[in-house]
């Protein structure tokens, strides 16, 4: 059980450092007063206990853990440790090139399936928020508060239906033999069933439709921050309306919409259930390759190293797109 | 035709459109819990039954993962809502850089996807189970789901107290602090009670998230079985009414728990009112 | 007299900034004792310093003697009266009122029958298990005197906790802490921006500037015998004429002011040459007869009637407004807007301080 020794010594070393950043923070205040004095035995125990179980247990440990573990073979328990136990790019590699056995330069079967994975991912969040957009507006700006109530209502109920329950109505609404098709023959807009599975239509829809309230909730609290004079001020001065929203809705909304999409992504481009569900027989998702890598395989250093690269690739574009925004994360998780 | 009526009409339109796209598939889906074939079918309606929802609650899988799921849901609003009240207390008592650097790490794990957190999870515990020699008893699918899920589900629940603890009047704590309370008693006294609404809001949405949860589930739940991977597994072998029949009871509730959220919360204004027609009428008094 | 709570140099800085200078004070037992001052003069950061919330940089506070240095706010013979109040909101009354005796593990039934008591005092005994919430603004106030006095605290110190009600009320409630003060018989320490309370409640008054006491003294004399520009200027309505001394006798001097020569009393250490003002208060100025002698000459710019008292708005050329405060009935004419009038008072009514900040 070597592969722990380096996880223990990066999480020390992380609460260590974190603990002279609190005890010598040039912004400190000379009258803060000491911590157990602050809280008392029993509430400061709890608090530490409680802060230190959650990041370092179940978050900080094994995010190390999963990192060591990628730069590892899969071995068999018994020479975990042993002198076959060494550090390696393997898996990294394997995620680029392939196999060695492979004749392919380039390992085109999950590269082309992450950048799919990715770029639809950036589309979806997109279309899903020119979806929620004007809904939010228009329940923040124009709603009465009895008709807010009734839309937050009908929201709600979807929200709280599972992944795999909404891809499961998606799967009755656009089979072959399905209710979709049922209607367009029936009004004669086409007359072959359409492969809303097999062409994946069904798992986009889908995909946007699963996170249209992830979407509307912070895109509706920034705009409901906006004082409605504002508008009313730009609209009297003689805006055009996609000038307000462009210019006046929008640019105050920037946090919301920030977080919005930020959230969006992240779930569409890290969604399992709807891809199992819906993914025709030449789905291109990267989450379902992930999990072949843990359960069919059964090599857990390369399943850990393609979620590490997931996981790599998804901050780097949502740093990237907040950075050219001009926001800050802690704007965006609020 | 003046603008405002065309403006009036396009937004209607879309509102349609809009709600025909969020709530049509889930009623199409209810209809098929109803129609008698067993592949699920809407149209055409051959004959109404609850075959399906009497299949249901003879599912014995489908009861046993209801049980898991409900057990891990508990689990997780327990632990989530206290490890989320200590964190978002121990933000309140950082300043500055470290500040920052602690709210980063705090909220890091929502925006991690829910299937890294499941896999670093499992290969975490696996080997540290091991080296605690607590194999056969912690690593196992139920623990280690409550373990992936309460990392991020924490983080939902310190944001929620933080909103709460970030309207806290100060003046409250030294209040107590002044007629003699330790900090102790200023904890439980003063601050929980303030903090109780959103420690229940949190811990619903802690139960909640952790019953819808597959993600993060799907890869930390090992052998053992919830209601969404029970259904996953079922969805994937091929469609059935009787999985219509849970999404319609789900809905059911759901829209049956909003209703009495909502009558709930009108009640909570009508008594804020008559508190405040009373106090405006003592304060006249007063005047007098 | 014993004292209550002393200061002896205490000095209070936040970071790089002092908010409250090396000072020193003895605040009597059983006194109602005012600081006075405008907003961000120091006088909350001293309360919260004596209450125990924040802790002195440099000196002493001494509480009955006894020093106070690392004694928490829990653990000090003081109650303090919020400006907000901060009364528990998911209380009752009656159990914001033994909140204090609660936590000091005073059995239930003792401090529910000490409770009362309390709220019978201040009036409020049918009001005693309803929430804060559903009370009046005056009933709030005497729940937080009754929650502080529950306690029984050797010193209260309240911060501005009139300042959130309306002006009536406001009066009523400044009768009522006197008569409790005087009742219970423990120091009150009183902090507010307004001087009309200090001087109408308080036994002593502290004027605070800057983070500085610039005076201690009854109202009385801190109104007639201001020993600082501030003070003077602060505290009441003053004229202000600036000048140079030229001449210091008696304990009387003249300033040579641009609108002539005017005498008062010396109200500091200076020498002739030095700058100052001169104060003479609105209702110390007198019409003088017309030819008759006068100490400066002003145009009436604005009269207002007010019944028994009629105030006059005076330029007299310099920056400063000039005002006076005449007796109605001792006059049998009033002057007219634009008038050119003689005004004349007596030196003894005046006085001369060293020019200072003007108030804020």
């Amino acid at each position: 059980m070597n592969n722990l020794d380096t996880t223990f010594i990066a999480t020390a070393l992380v609460v260590v450092l974190f603990f002279f950043l609190v005890r010598y923070d040039r912004q400190r205040r000379p009258e803060a007063i000491g911590f157990f004095r602050r809280n008392g035995a029993v509430v400061g125990g709890y608090l530490i206990l409680g802060v230190g179980f959650w990041l370092i247990m179940t978050f900080i440990m094994p995010m190390v853990f999963m990192v060591d573990l990628s730069f590892h073979h899969k071995l068999p328990p018994s020479k975990v440790g042993g002198p076959e136990d060494v550090y390696t790019l393997d898996n990294y590699r394997m995620f680029l090139f392939g196999s060695r056995t492979s004749t392919e330069s380039l390992n085109w079967l999950h590269l082309r399936s992450f950048f799919a994975t990715i770029g639809i991912s950036m589309a979806l969040t997109l279309i899903t928020f020119a979806i929620s957009y004007p809904l939010a507006y228009y329940m923040a700006q124009s709603a009465k508060a009895q008709q807010l109530r009734v839309l937050l209502l009908l929201l709600i109920i979807p929200y709280w239906v599972n992944d795999i329950l909404r891809a499961f109505s998606f799967r009755i609404l656009m089979a072959e033999n399905g209710f979709l098709n049922g209607i367009l023959q029936g009004i004669g807009l086409t007359g072959q069933p359409i492969d809303f599975l097999g062409q994946n239509i069904a798992l986009y829809v889908a995909l946007c439709y699963s996170h249209l309230l992830i979407m509307i909730f912070p895109l509706y609290n920034a705009i409901d921050a906006q004082d409605h004079n504002q508008i009313e001020a730009a609209r009297d001065l003689g805006a055009p309306w996609w000038h307000i929203h462009l210019f006046i809705v929008m640019p105050h909304a920037k946090p919301g919409i920030g977080s919005g999409m930020t959230l969006c992504f992240m779930l569409t481009a890290g969604a399992v259930a709807t891809p199992l569900v819906l993914g025709g027989p030449n789905s291109l998702w990267f989450t379902p390759i992930v999990y072949d890598r843990f359960y069919q395989l059964f090599d857990w250093p390369q399943g850990a190293a393609y979620a590490i690269v997931l996981l790599l690739a998804c901050i780097a574009i949502v740093f990237t797109v907040l950075k050219l925004a001009g926001l800050k994360l802690g704007e965006i998780a609020k | 035709m003046n603008a405002r009526f065309v403006t009036s009409r396009v937004v209607i339109f879309y509102l349609v459109l809009f709600f025909i796209f969020l709530l049509g598939p889930l009623a199409v889906m209810g209809v098929t819990a109803f129609n008698t074939p067993s592949y699920p079918q809407v149209w055409p309606i051959e004959g109404l039954t609850l075959n399906w929802f009497t299949e249901l609650f003879q599912d014995q899988e489908m009861l046993e993962g209801l049980r898991t799921s409900v057990i891990i849901g508990l689990s997780v609003a327990v632990l989530s809502v206290a490890m989320g009240l200590a964190g978002a207390l121990v933000m309140t008592q950082l300043f500055g850089t470290s500040r920052s650097y602690y709210y980063f790490l705090v909220v890091a794990p929502v925006l991690i996807p829910g299937i890294v957190l499941g896999i670093s999870t499992v290969v975490f515990w696996r080997d540290f189970t091991g080296i605690l020699g607590m194999r056969s008893t912690l690593y196992n699918g139920t623990v280690l789901t409550i373990l992936a899920q309460s990392s991020f589900v924490s983080s939902y629940c310190m944001l929620i107290i933080l909103a709460r603890l970030q309207r806290f009047d100060v003046s409250q704590e030294e209040a107590a602090l002044d007629l003699g309370a330790t900090y102790p008693q200023v904890f439980r006294d003063v601050l929980l009670p303030f903090l109780r609404p959103a420690l229940l809001s949190s811990g619903m949405l802690a139960f909640l998230t952790s019953f819808e949860n597959y993600n993060a589930t799907t890869f930390a739940i090992l052998a053992d079985k919830t209601l969404t991977t029970v259904l996953a597994s079922r969805v994937r072998m091929g469609s059935d009414p009787t999985i219509s029949a849970l999404a319609t009871v789900i809905i059911v509730l759901t829209i049956v728990a909003a209703l009495v959220f909502e009558w709930l919360k009108r009640r909570e204004q009508k008594r804020a009112q008559l508190l405040q027609r009373e106090r405006r009428r003592l304060e006249a008094a007063e005047l007098l | 007299m014993t004292t209550a709570i002393e200061l002896e140099k205490v000095r209070i800085t936040f970071g790089t900034f002092t908010a409250v200078h090396d000072t020193n004070l003895d605040i009597r037992d059983g006194e109602f004792f005012s600081f006075l001052g405008p907003s961000g003069c120091g006088k909350t950061t001293l309360l919260r310093t004596i209450s125990g919330f924040t802790e002195p940089s440099a000196g002493v506070v001494r509480i009955g003697g006894k020093d106070m240095a690392g004694i928490g706010p829990n653990k000090r013979p003081t109650a303090l009266i919020f400006q907000n109040l901060a009364l528990f909101p998911m209380m009752t009354v009656a159990e914001n009122v033994a909140y204090g005796l609660r936590v000091r593990g005073v059995g239930k039934s003792e401090r529910e029958q000490r409770a009362m008591k309390l709220l019978d005092q201040v009036a409020l005994t049918p009001h005693a298990h309803k929430k804060i919430s559903a009370l009046s603004g005056g009933q709030k106030q005497r729940v937080a005197i009754a929650r502080a006095l529950a306690v029984e605290p050797k010193v209260l110190l309240l911060d501005e906790p009139l300042s959130a009600l309306d002006l009536k009320l406001r009066q009523h409630m400044r009768r009522e802490l006197r008569e409790i003060q005087q009742r219970v018989g423990i120091t009150f320490i009183y902090i507010t921006h307004d001087q009309g309370e200090a001087l109408n409640m308080s036994d002593r008054i502290a004027v605070m500037n800057a983070g500085h006491i610039e005076q201690v003294g009854t109202g009385r004399e801190i109104y007639s015998k201001p020993q600082s520009a501030f003070v003077a200027s602060f505290v009441g309505e003053s004229n202000e004429l600036p000048g140079k001394v030229s001449r210091i006798s008696d304990g009387m001097c003249t300033v040579d002011t641009p609108l002539g020569a005017l005498s008062g009393r010396v109200g500091g250490d200076f020498r002739v040459g030095d700058a100052a003002t001169l104060f003479v208060r609105p209702e110390q100025l007198r019409l003088a007869a017309p030819g008759g002698d006068h100490a400066f000459r002003a145009r009436v710019d604005d009269l207002s009637f007010e019944g028994s008292m009629t105030h006059l708005g005076l330029d007299t050329g310099l920056a400063q407004d000039c005002a006076a405060t005449l007796m109605t009935s001792n006059h049998e004419s009033l002057p007219e807007i634009g008038a050119d009038l003689g005004l004349s008072f007596n030196p003894l009514d005046a006085i001369v301080l060293k020019s200072g900040a003007p108030a804020a």
